[in-house]
């Protein structure tokens, strides 16, 4: 991810190699696709194009204009993470991607593939309250501590860092709304407090950011970056509230006429 | 009629519940996009706010967000249940939203000092006409629900 910004001439095929990782997770969902579809009903249109979308709101954040400006600019980077942290894990949940892979999966190993799922250590990382923890909690120490400017001088670190902040933010996604496979679903009133308290740890977080900017970065690009981080946020954030109230709208559907609530 | 009183009676909370977060919302909302975005009479961050101003701050958007949301579904539950009670959930609607604005004026912007209604003018007369509106809403959505309550045990005894 060390951009070389002398040699403009040789960034294009660099780039392009660098686009190749996208294009193969996008291939590889395509073919799962197509092969179950043999043995079971049509995989709906929708959820490729979720994958899609999810996978080049990914690579927005991660390869490109956005993420080369990122090195030198606060704003940029703000934008590339609401991209990689929030949008993208908001579309590639709505592909349901595992679903996809235990049909394509031969039994055996779906079977296999669903110890793990339920094992305790994935239990534990897609807990509410732990994948909350990891995201928020990840951003915290990522701008409120020297990491933020250690990542942009060390290319490993960037790229860890960039990986997490995707990772917890999927976690973080599939905890809360529960569209794909779920080894362990919790009750609508934990996941309700826990996504309150997330949301309000990223908006104290961002307006945090706009009073102290993080090492590095001037006051002005910090008012910019922590104001996108904010109302951006509350963009997605409000999707989010959506589909998970409409779970429950659905969840708690009267089913005799004498209901009870839940 | 008596299928939509028995239905309402057993929602009274949720009628309740559901005016209230929403009229948080929609107080928070206005705050938002009027004093905000539309006035820029308040500031996004004021330097003298304390981190407990933040953190409730926070907190309370988190909240009205999430309370925008939910309080819509929740009356869209009731209607599905023929059990949505326009009175009382407006009552709620006065309670939440008066509720939360005399937080937001006195705590909020008094004793925590997140921000002012406005900037370099005098602000007591802001201050006072903010929370006397809010003290009226919350006054008459209180007014409102606690007569609700009792024309639904009246009706259940009549029932």
């Amino acid at each position: 991810m060390n951009h070389n910004h002398v040699h403009r001439a040789s960034e294009l095929p660099n780039e392009l190699l660098l686009a190749l990782p996208f294009v193969l997770v996008i291939l590889i969902y395509l073919l799962f696709g197509l092969v179950s579809n043999q043995c079971h009903k049509q995989w709906p249109i929708y959820r490729y194009i979720f994958w899609g979308s999810g996978v080049l709101s990914a690579a927005v954040a991660l390869i490109g204009p956005i993420a080369d400006t990122a090195h030198e600019n606060f704003t940029a980077h703000m934008v590339g993470h609401l991209f990689l942290g929030m949008l993208a894990p908001l579309l590639l949940v709505h592909a349901a991607p595992m679903t996809l892979l235990m049909r394509t999966l031969s039994v055996g190993h779906a079977r296999k593939l669903s110890r793990v799922l339920k094992s305790f250590p994935v239990r534990i990382y897609c807990h509410p309250v732990v994948a909350s923890i990891l995201n928020i909690g990840g951003l915290w120490v990522l701008y409120t501590t020297e990491l933020y400017s250690a990542m942009q001088h060390h290319a490993l670190l960037h790229m860890v860092v960039h990986f997490h902040v995707f990772l917890a933010g999927y976690l973080y996604t599939i905890s809360i709304i529960y569209i794909d496979l779920t080894a362990h679903r919790y009750s609508f009133s934990l996941r309700t407090i826990v996504l309150i308290l997330s949301l309000a740890a990223h908006g104290i977080l961002s307006k945090y950011i706009y009073a102290y900017p993080p090492g590095g970065v001037t006051i002005e690009q910090a008012h910019m970056g922590g104001m996108i981080m904010y109302y951006g946020g509350d963009i997605i954030e409000i999707c989010l509230i959506f589909l998970f109230c409409q779970q429950w709208y659905k969840a708690a559907r009267p089913r005799t006429s004498v209901s009870i609530s839940h | 009629m008596s299928t939509n009183h028995a239905s309402r009676s057993a929602y009274l909370g949720r009628n309740l519940l559901s005016g209230c977060i929403l009229g948080l919302g929609f107080v928070a909302f206005i705050d938002e996009a009027v004093f905000h975005q539309i006035l820029h009479w308040h500031h996004f961050y004021d330097k003298s706010t304390p981190d407990i101003g933040l953190v409730s701050d926070g907190i309370f958007h988190a909240f009205s967000w999430f309370s925008t949301v939910a309080g819509a579904f929740l009356v869209s539950d009731l209607r599905r249940r023929n059990a949505w009670w326009p009175k009382r959930w407006f009552g709620g609607f006065l309670i939440g939203g008066g509720g939360f604005n005399l937080f937001d004026g006195t705590i909020q912007h008094k004793l925590m000092r997140i921000h002012q209604i406005r900037y370099n003018v005098e602000i007591a007369p802001y201050d006072w006409v903010w929370n006397i509106l809010a003290a009226i809403m919350l006054i008459a959505g209180l007014m409102i629900v606690f007569r609700t309550g009792r024309e639904s045990k009246v009706m259940e005894g009549t029932a």
